[in-house]
């Protein structure tokens, strides 16, 4: 089964007060048709802009290299009516639901805007509008079609968003922390309607998160993501209890755990680099890193094959076992 | 006091208004080139307002009819206007009723509009409700209406029109300062005043108004071009300050004749002061009122 | 609250506005010390017949109250009360004016809304030379006042290049046309620029906004962006600037007119207050302030219908 969507050797540089800023480097990944891959990293590590370039959103005057192919197109260079038909292809949903909804226009209106201007007949996108509301859980989905997006709430705005992104029947969704900005209640509630959609309709996802555990929980396979490159790449069952890099180690390690006790916080030291702060000649975690090693500042490690996964460490076979897990 | 004591208080006081002195100087630099030169063109338009009639070369209000229009010449760097007077020294001369009447309105407007902001945000509530609605109705007057009306009852003149003017200024003021008001009222430190016993007016006095100062400013420097604008327009009318006098809204109305004419200077120069000032006034007050709300 | 609710609050706002505005113009009558009488006369001396025609006109034996009302009543039917310098009624003076300041602030209210928003737009949207230069001559601009506008197109197109006429009203439509251009150009420059510099920067945080994004992402041709995204969201600032802009030149059409010689309200009006004649005075500011506002109260409506999210009291000023 081929992929859906291939990324390889992306690299992104964006505009910064007359030169050129690296963002995203050599970034390569994978989604099978159906396949949910978590993108974890936190701030400055380039997760949201991999899937902006892979929407091709990327802001004016940004470059980008390598290549995206999405079933045998390349995403990157297309014609304008090759580009529409993608859009169609492949959505997008937002952190702030909110922010990306046109205050002025009506749920309905905003809903069926992609279909509308593909030609489909107003009353039938309301229809599917409606019935796609009721299948993201919203009750009264007639009336709520009526309403403007400052009279619902938070969560009821992002089923919205996910319901419209649906609308064009799309292969793969891209979504970009849909649940942070929303309360921990709705965000289960959210992250259970994505998970139970995408599984009845056979859509790829491509899952941005900050939250490491979110990710493996939803995702089949989990990529992290450190100052613009890719760290490691595995399957989410086994990223926990065999971490292959030692920043994946640390995130997990860091994230506070309900069940225990701890004297201190495990924070990792120093702050996460953007790809541009980064060194260009050697790995980009190993300041912060426990186990680095002499080798690790000499050369910028590839990305390499281990037990299934994907690891740009260079001790990572010698380190298997014994990088930390939380429960250890 | 003794000696000693009075003389280091003075001393101190010294060095203190040589450090609010230098602390404006480093503001201005920080507004930038076009704030910098805004500052010297007011500065200079302040200097010939106070010292202008003693500046002038010429007499200003001596008309030679036979003279009328003649151009640049000898000492007359601008010409003769249509009565045959200097122009140059008109200009000089004009500058005080061209600025201090602004002066008052922004006096004015500012001292009522900041009076009733600070009071609408200290009492919140019916009275905060009802002045804004009060003031909100007020705004129906368009200030050179109001000026018109005033000049007609009472005579034209410069203290008419300014204080039509002024009455026509402050719901504007109230409005934008009001919100700065109610943010400072918001404030811990008022809180804390209010709970150590300091009564209203003099929190509102002593620290909101203060507080505040850097907008005040900002708006006081901004409404003092379009004061400005309205007051030499009331005085082209003819309602403002009267001829013979000299004012740069007067003269550009007495030598509108020159322009049909083909003598375009007198009154064209006279219109140029007025711009420059103005311009300088709006982008120094504009750049005041960026740094002012910036934090 | 809801629409319905705001719009019926904002016209009794209106109201009280307008209320409040006629007892000033009123009250001025008033103000000076002395009767009355002697305000409406202006200070002129007048036989006991005019004088006795002007008490019981004016009612002047009531009281302050029942004067206004009987003002204000009077008003209301379309009597203002006879200019005492042209002893004629001052509606008829005033119907034979009207036309040319109307006129006047149509055509700077076109030129505002066409070369303002149209120059606004095309800036916002196409960085580079035109954007440049719209922002360096807005600059210039925003700062002339009109009278001195007036002078500078006078003395340019006028004189030196013969273009136009300078002073004076048309004698038909063409002419009338011709004569009224430079006035309307010096009325609209000033706000011109403001209206050109809002839109431009409306447009320009609109087209950054997220939800354009949201909008791009589906695929949406970028034309009807433009159309129901970007410019409906900008519509709401610029029609309250451009509503709030040309509510203002009401007061400085006055100025406008004056420059050009032209025979309008706001001429008569200026006229009028140097010959202290108060019942032309009242009448015509009356009406010039009813029209600012109502200008503005429709400012807000149209604020009320652009933006759903609007509520509790705001306006658009």
């Amino acid at each position: 089964m081929s992929a859906l969507l291939t990324v390889e050797n992306l690299t992104v540089q964006l505009p910064a007060g007359g030169s050129l800023r690296t963002v995203l480097a050599d970034v390569s990944l994978s989604i099978a048709p159906g396949e949910a891959l978590g993108l974890v990293g936190e701030s400055g590590s380039g997760k949201s802009m991999t899937a902006r370039a892979i929407d091709r959103l990327l802001p004016p005057g940004a470059q980008a290299s390598g290549s995206i192919v999405f079933r045998n197109q390349n995403v990157l260079d297309t014609t304008p009516a090759e580009l529409r038909r993608y859009r169609a292809d492949v959505a997008m949903i937002f952190q702030d639901p909110r922010a990306h909804t046109n205050p002025v226009r009506r749920i309905g209106d905003f809903m069926t805007e992609a279909l509308r201007s593909r030609g489909v007949p107003q009353a039938e996108a309301l229809e599917r509008a409606v019935e796609t509301l009721e299948q993201v859980g919203v009750s009264r989905a007639h009336a709520v079609a009526r309403q403007y997006p400052h009279e619902l709430s938070g969560g009821m705005l992002q089923r919205v968003m996910i319901g419209a992104a649906l609308l064009t029947s799309p292969k793969l969704l891209l979504a970009d922390e849909p649940t942070t900005a929303l309360d921990v209640t709705i965000q289960a509630e959210v992250m259970a309607i994505l998970d139970e959609l995408r599984r009845s309709l056979g859509l790829a996802m491509l899952f941005i998160t900050h939250d490491l555990e979110l990710a493996a929980a939803i995702c089949d396979r989990t990529a992290v993501m450190y100052a613009g490159q890719i760290v490691e790449t595995r399957a989410s069952s086994s990223l926990h209890s065999d971490p292959l890099h030692p920043y994946t180690a640390a995130l997990s390690a860091a994230r506070p755990d309900v069940t225990r006790t701890l004297p201190r916080l495990r924070a990792i030291p120093g702050r996460p680099l953007s790809a541009f702060e980064a060194p260009s000649g050697s790995c980009a975690f190993a300041p912060r890193c426990s186990h680095a090693s002499p080798e690790c500042l000499a050369n910028m490690p590839d990305l390499i094959s281990l037990d299934g996964g994907m690891t740009r460490c260079v001790r990572a076979a010698e380190l298997r076992g014994q990088l930390e897990a939380p429960d250890a | 006091m003794t000696a000693i004591a009075l003389r280091r208080h003075r001393s101190t006081k010294l060095r203190h208004s040589f450090a609010v002195l230098r602390r404006s100087f480093a503001l201005l630099r920080q507004t930038g080139p076009a704030g910098i030169v805004s500052a010297a063109v007011v500065a200079v338009a302040t200097f010939v307002a106070i010292f202008g009639p003693w500046l002038a070369p010429y007499n200003t209000e001596l008309p030679d009819t036979q003279l009328a229009f003649v151009g640049p010449f000898g000492g007359h760097l601008l010409g003769l206007d249509f009565e045959g007077r200097d122009v140059l020294s008109r200009l000089l001369a004009g500058a005080q009723s061209s600025m201090v009447g602004p002066l008052a309105v922004v006096v004015i407007s500012l001292g009522l509009g900041v009076a009733l902001a600070v009071t609408t945000a200290w009492r919140r509530g019916f009275t905060d409700a009802s002045i804004s609605a009060g003031l909100d109705i007020l705004f129906a007057f368009p200030g050179i209406l109001l000026a018109v009306l005033a000049t007609a009852v009472f005579g034209p003149g410069l203290v008419a029109a300014s204080i039509a003017l002024s009455i026509s200024y402050v719901p504007y003021v109230a409005r934008v300062l009001r919100g700065a008001a109610l943010k400072e009222r918001g404030q811990p430190y008022v809180a804390a005043l209010e709970v150590q016993g300091a009564s209203g007016p003099s929190i509102c006095l002593r620290h909101i108004v203060p507080n505040m100062m850097p907008l005040i400013v900002a708006q006081a420097t901004i409404m003092f071009g379009w004061a400005m604008v309205d007051l030499a327009a009331i005085s082209f009318l003819g309602l403002g300050v009267q001829a013979p006098a000299p004012n740069w809204g007067v003269m550009i109305s007495e030598n509108e004749v020159g322009v049909l004419q083909g003598y375009p200077l007198p009154c064209l120069a006279a219109g140029a002061c007025v711009v420059l000032v103005v311009i300088a006034f709006n982008i120094l007050g504009e750049r005041l009122f960026e740094r002012a709300t910036a934090r | 609250m809801s629409r319905r609710r705001f719009l019926i609050r904002r016209f009794i706002m209106l109201l009280c506005s307008l209320l409040v505005a006629s007892f000033v113009i009123f009250g001025s009558l008033y103000v000076e010390a002395g009767s009355p009488l002697a305000a409406l006369t202006g200070g002129r001396a007048l036989p006991p017949s005019s004088i006795a025609v002007l008490d019981a006109r004016y009612h002047l034996n009531e009281s302050f109250i029942q004067q206004y009302w009987y003002w204000l009543s009077n008003a209301l039917h379309g009597n203002l009360g006879i200019s005492i310098e042209w002893r004629e009624n001052v509606t008829t003076l005033m119907g034979n004016l009207t036309g040319t300041t109307v006129g006047l602030v149509a055509y700077a209210a076109l030129i505002i809304v066409v070369l303002g928003i149209g120059l606004g737009i095309l800036a916002a949207l196409r960085p580079g030379l035109l954007d440049t230069s719209t922002l360096v001559v807005t600059a210039i601009t925003a700062a002339l006042p009109s009278f001195v506008a007036a002078m500078v197109l006078v003395t340019v197109f006028a004189v030196e290049l013969h273009w136009f006429p300078a002073l004076g009203n048309g004698t038909g439509l063409g002419s009338d046309i011709q004569h009224l251009t430079m006035p309307a150009i010096a009325l609209a420059v000033s706000s011109l620029a403001i209206v050109a510099r809002v839109t431009r920067a409306a447009v320009r945080e609109e087209a950054g906004k997220e939800h354009v994004q949201t909008a791009i992402s589906r695929g949406i041709p970028m034309r009807l962006i433009l159309r129901r995204h970007i410019l409906r969201n900008a519509a709401i600032p610029i029609t309250t600037i451009t509503g709030i802009t040309i509510a203002s030149l009401i007061a400085i059409d006055a100025v406008v007119e004056t420059a050009f010689s032209l025979n309008g309200l706001g001429a008569f009006l200026v006229k009028a207050a140097e010959d202290k004649d108060l019942a032309v005075v009242q009448g015509i500011s009356l009406v010039l302030v009813t029209a600012f506002v109502v200008v503005n109260m429709i400012v807000d409506i149209l604020y009320a219908v652009l933006d759903p999210r609007v509520s509790l009291g705001t306006t658009a000023q």
